[in-house]
């Protein structure tokens, strides 16, 4: 346990040196606007990813609705700040928790479904939330949610990003973590163990969805606005794609392909031509040569390097820990 | 310590088990045995909560559960090995057997339970820190009951241990049950083997298309025609 709460104090000054690093190129404007915003528009991604990951790869529930509740967090979190003038850090948290919640209800009747079967259903209630958006005047309709003040910034990301790797990391290797796992690995042996498998399945599928509200709120305090056409399923499939890409079920992968692929679309921004045939290829090459993604179901550690072989015969760090 | 009266259970439309009643005493070993299709494992999955009844009554140790959720029935330390050996297959060994003792907080006695099923199956010991996908299929099965003992069972259901195994493992496996069973834990197994189930058991019912077509001890049936000629092959 102390060895573990030392391991993770070693990366936060990781993480602390990294954010320094980057404020300085920052402020001395070493990175032009264009890779500021790339850069936070990776760190929302991250955020989704992970959260993303949490739902799909740990508890093994393949939903594709993620940009239904980012979207929930986006416009939540606009109306605290823009109608209700509340402070930004009360729209953050509202924004979490009503995507939380809306998650904790939908998934008590759809996370009985298995498989495809609930894969469509999320891919339907992500549509249904952004279409409900669509018809409210409330917040702009069509025209979108305008005149949100730009609060996020490159701070605000990224602490807010090494807040929620955390939490969902020290949520995977908790009591809860293990049965969401177990459920993962196989649901009749869970449930034959005494783990109360809906009240897990429920529980990862809100926590990632409060999540996805958060990096929604982020994204709308970023771009000004909020509409309706940047929550398509095409959100929840690009958010799907870096965590299959980086591995599912692995924190580092889902780290590495919201980083990759973000990457790639803002490289090829100049090229639009050539942007998705080159994101396409990307992928099938990727997929063909590792179709368990980057990193597979391991995680990034130093043992890795050791062996000096991504994933090798080396088996995540929770046996040996 | 379990009493099954008058159970239904179907499947959609299929009446897949017809009005079975059965009563496994504090200590016994009770097997059903019976062909494929004869419900023997929709019995377990509706003791053990899996499958909810459509009529009939499940009574374990005085309580009625019935209605009790498959989670808190493995609490109360009625536990089931699921058929076709259910092991976590990308975790290792020792991951599977503190998943078992997933219901207890007492750290001590999960470490001495650790020790006695490895001391029952050393091979497990051997290979504690392999990926269970990789045992063979004797060493999954050992796991999985292992992993079933960590939960501290009174009652253990066993769905057909033997099935796919050769037949010197299974002679293991069923030693192992004895054992199990005079340190103290009543058993309910189902087997299509049925020489091997009425060589270890104290009671057993023969199931036939849903129904409990004979039941009594399990010298009484293996030495009964009937029971030979359908099942033991006499």
């Amino acid at each position: 346990m102390n060895n573990l709460k030392k391991q993770d104090l070693k990366i936060l000054c990781v993480c602390g040196v990294i954010f320094a690093i980057f404020q300085v190129l920052l402020y001395f404007e070493f990175i032009d606007p264009y890779w500021e915003a790339n850069i936070i528009l990776i760190l929302i991604n991250i955020i989704l990813s992970v959260s993303l990951n949490l739902i799909n790869g740990y508890t093994g529930q393949f939903s594709i609705g993620h940009a239904g509740f980012m979207a929930v967090g986006a416009y939540v979190g606009a109306i605290m700040t823009v109608k209700l003038e509340l402070p930004f850090v009360v729209s953050l948290l509202a924004g979490t928790v009503s995507a939380g919640f809306l998650g904790f209800l939908i998934g008590i009747p759809t996370l009985r479904l298995n498989g495809d079967y609930l894969a469509i259903a999320t891919l339907g209630l992500g549509e249904i939330i952004r279409i409900c958006i669509l018809n409210i005047e409330y917040v702009g309709g069509a025209s979108g949610f305008m005149g949100i003040p730009r609060i996020t910034n490159f701070p605000w990301a990224f602490w807010i990003a090494i807040f929620i790797i955390f939490f969902i990391k020290n949520f995977k290797n908790s009591s809860a973590g293990r049965a969401c796992l177990a459920i993962r690995e196989n649901e009749i042996a869970a449930e034959t163990m005494g783990i109360d498998t809906t009240k897990y399945k429920i529980l990862a599928f809100t926590i990632g969805a409060g999540f996805a509200g958060t990096a929604g709120c982020l994204f709308s305090h970023y771009y000004y606005i909020a509409h309706p056409a940047s929550f398509t399923f095409m959100r929840s499939f690009d958010i799907l794609t870096m965590v299959v890409l980086g591995g599912l079920g692995s924190m580092s992968g889902a780290i590495t392909g919201a980083i990759v692929l973000t990457g790639i679309s803002a490289v090829l921004a100049d090229y639009p031509e050539w942007r998705m045939v080159i994101y396409s290829v990307t992928l099938i090459v990727l997929m063909l040569n590792r179709p368990q993604g980057i990193f597979g179901s391991k995680e990034l550690s130093r043992k890795m390097f050791k062996f000096g072989k991504l994933g090798g015969k080396i088996h995540g760090g929770t046996a040996e820990s | 310590m379990l009493q099954v009266k008058n159970l239904d259970v179907f499947y959609g439309a299929i009446h897949a088990v017809k009005d079975i009643s059965l009563e496994v005493g504090d200590g016994e070993i009770v097997t059903l045995i019976g062909s494929n299709g004869a419900g023997k494992s929709t019995t377990l999955h509706t003791i053990s909560g899996l499958i909810k009844p459509k009529n009939g009554k499940i009574i374990y140790d005085g309580t009625d559960i019935t209605e009790t959720s498959a989670h808190k029935i493995v609490e109360m330390g009625l536990v089931q090995v699921p058929e076709g050996r259910h092991a976590f297959s990308n975790m290792s060994v020792l991951e599977n057997l503190d998943l078992g003792a997933y219901t207890r907080k007492d750290k001590d006695g999960i470490e001495k339970d650790k020790e006695d099923v490895f001391k029952k199956f050393p091979r497990l010991y051997e290979r504690r820190n392999q990926i269970a996908g990789t045992l063979s299929g004797g060493e999954q099965q050992m796991l999985v009951m292992g992993r079933a003992l960590m939960s501290k069972p009174k009652l253990l259901l066993l769905d057909e241990p033997s099935m796919g195994l050769a037949p010197l493992l299974v002679k293991e496996i069923f030693n192992i049950i004895k054992e199990i069973n005079d340190q103290g834990t009543t058993i309910l197994l189902v087997e299509q083997n049925a020489n091997m189930a009425l060589s270890i058991a104290d009671k057993a019912y023969v199931l036939e298309t849903g129904r409990v077509v004979l039941n009594g001890t399990a010298a009484e049936l293996a030495a009964s025609e009937a029971v030979q000629k359908a099942y033991l092959g006499g």
